[in-house]
């Protein structure tokens, strides 16, 4: 299935571009790796190829252990390719993982900071500017709070804060909700796609979760397992916000389903 | 980034409000004590504590279980501590002791922090070093006294090279567990932020293995404090200030238990102090703000 346009919920003419005219935010071309050197045995990633336009909302989907997560390690440049090459012209991408990963000596606030110090923004902007990104993520409140007296959802949306500090046009997400709560879980699904929409961001979000796919993703990708490649991928035109519940949500998710499971059949005749 | 446009294609009503909602209920509430409240519930035991034993002490003394020479009533004791004060040499006795306790430390602090990130972090120097290291921390340091009057003669500096060597091996011991227990996503988040060598040592490595240093600092403190009152106890030199060691063995010679008594009491109240006023509150900081402390009721 082709690559679809920006979905109605994207058509804004006033949305400003990224800096690149390249046509695509991330480019994996013909990416392998193995972590063993032993030839005999199925890479983790073999010659995937995947690109990723500007501001799209890309979900990967796959099932346990299909490379996913290497994937994303390899785009944010974590580690090296064994061979092909990747992309990214806007220069490094912002990762989230599952669990929030938040530094533990430092308050909320101070987490979204540290990664704008890193960054090499100046001390006077620093405190306005993580006020802002704390605001985006509803914790305005929150600059004092420490890691600890958070819920699992505030966590992840502080390191949500953390990931956009980093201002890269890329933002790599590992299955980030896979951990929490399924009412936590759609009112955050609700933040990032008005996140996303408010945001010139393209994001690559991984999870082994159908609906959670078709509910965030512009684009579902289907990834085979051992080795890893692109096996499907599939327009998703229902509008945003959609809701998780919705029977078109359902309805694709349910055709996704069929071929998630055949792939994984065809694991089980070896 | 972008700037924010009016969010108009996605208005998902009240998103807000539910998000506030849930937080609302699972925040964690700060809970705090009235410092009356504090004390009755911290510092109490322990007075209790040091009552009782008086109190069995004074019970051994008036049931003639010891001989008087060999057991002392507390307040015999307590005379002989305020008449050395007034000779001056309780207090000569502590801040010679603490002097050399502390300045030894701090020493201990820079050596022990530089050969522990030098161990923890190369592995060729890690494989051949850190069971030496072991295997000091085990030794007493004491057995280095006889060694250091040879080479130092009695000065301070055998007192110092004892100290050194009772508190640098825990010192960088404790700092390579607390870089070993860094979990290795703090260092991959760290790579994403942007973080390169240094900055990445000041504002992910250090911080993240900061509870294994301090435990390797007390430590440290606690070797260093008693390879001191070793050293004081065996190299005695009039030239050299009188200190606690030498406080005691001066109780020893002239066979007068309630002066022994006295400096072991001091040696006691000076690691006590030290604990309370370094580390104690260090440590409960440390704790508090990684919600590490579990205040038990």
């Amino acid at each position: 299935m082709a690559a679809t346009n920006l979905s109605p919920a994207r058509q804004t003419g006033d949305r400003p571009e990224t800096t690149t005219d390249t046509g695509f935010a991330v480019r994996i071309d013909k990416v392998s790796k193995r972590f063993d050197r032993r030839t005999d045995t199925p890479p983790v990633l073999d010659e995937m190829s995947l690109d990723v336009a500007p501001g799209e909302f890309v979900a990967l989907l796959g099932a346990s252990g299909c490379g996913k997560s290497t994937l994303l390690n390899l785009v944010a440049g974590l580690e090296p390719v064994t061979s092909g090459r990747i992309e990214v012209p806007g220069g490094p991408a912002a990762l989230m993982f599952q669990e929030p990963a938040l530094f533990p000596w430092l308050t909320a606030g101070r987490n979204v900071e540290l990664a704008l110090r890193l960054r090499g923004v100046p001390r006077a902007d620093r405190r306005a500017e993580t006020q802002r990104l704390l605001e985006l993520v509803r914790l305005g409140q929150s600059y004092q709070t420490r890691i600890h007296e958070l819920s699992g959802g505030m966590r992840q949306r502080v390191a949500l804060a953390r990931a956009l500090a980093q201002n890269a046009p890329v933002l790599l997400m590992d299955e980030p909700f896979g951990a929490l709560d399924a009412i936590t879980r759609d009112l955050l699904h609700d933040e990032l796609t008005r996140i996303w929409s408010e945001t010139a961001l393209s994001i690559v979000f991984v999870t082994h979760n159908v609906r959670e796919a078709v509910r965030l993703g512009q684009r579902v990708v289907l990834m085979s397992s051992r080795p890893g490649r692109v096996v499907q991928e599939w327009a998703v035109d229902i509008p945003q916000p959609r809701r998780i519940e919705a029977p078109d949500v359902a309805h694709l998710a349910g055709v996704i389903t069929e071929d998630l499971r055949e792939e994984i059949r065809r694991h089980g005749h070896h | 980034m972008a700037t924010t446009k009016p969010p108009a294609a996605v208005p998902a009503p009240g998103a807000g409000d539910e998000l506030a909602g849930l937080d609302a209920l699972s925040v964690v509430r700060r809970e705090t004590e009235s410092l009356p409240s504090r004390l009755r519930r911290k510092a109490l035991p322990p007075l209790v504590a040091i009552v009782v034993a008086l109190g069995v002490w004074e019970l051994v003394v008036l049931l003639e279980l010891k001989p008087a020479y060999a057991v002392p009533p507390p307040s015999e004791v307590w005379h002989t501590l305020t008449e050395q004060w007034a000779e001056g040499n309780v207090q000569a006795a502590v801040t010679n002791s603490l002097r050399r306790g502390v300045v030894g430390f701090l020493a201990s602090v820079v050596i022990g922090t530089v050969i522990g990130m030098i161990v923890a972090r190369v592995r060729p120097i890690r494989t051949a070093i850190k069971p030496i290291l072991t295997g000091l921390q085990i030794m007493p340091s004491v057995a280095w006294v006889p060694a250091a009057i040879i080479w130092f003669g009695l000065s301070d500096a055998t007192y110092y090279a004892v100290v050194l060597l009772g508190a640098v091996p825990s010192i960088a011991i404790g700092l390579i567990s607390g870089v070993d227990q860094v979990p290795p996503l703090f260092h991959r988040v760290g790579r994403v932020l942007g973080a390169r060598r240094l900055s990445a040592v000041r504002h992910v490595l250090l911080p993240a293995a900061f509870p294994g240093y301090l435990a390797g600092l007390k430590q440290g403190w606690a070797f260093s404090w008693r390879s001191l009152m070793a050293a004081e106890l065996i190299a005695i030199s009039p030239e050299l200030g009188l200190g606690l060691g030498g406080y005691l063995d001066i109780g020893r010679e002239l066979n007068d238990m309630s002066w022994v008594l006295s400096g072991i009491f001091l040696i006691l109240v000076v690691g006590i102090a030290v604990e309370l006023i370094v580390f104690a509150p260090l440590e409960r900081r440390m704790l508090r703000n990684r919600g590490l402390l579990v205040e038990s009721r």
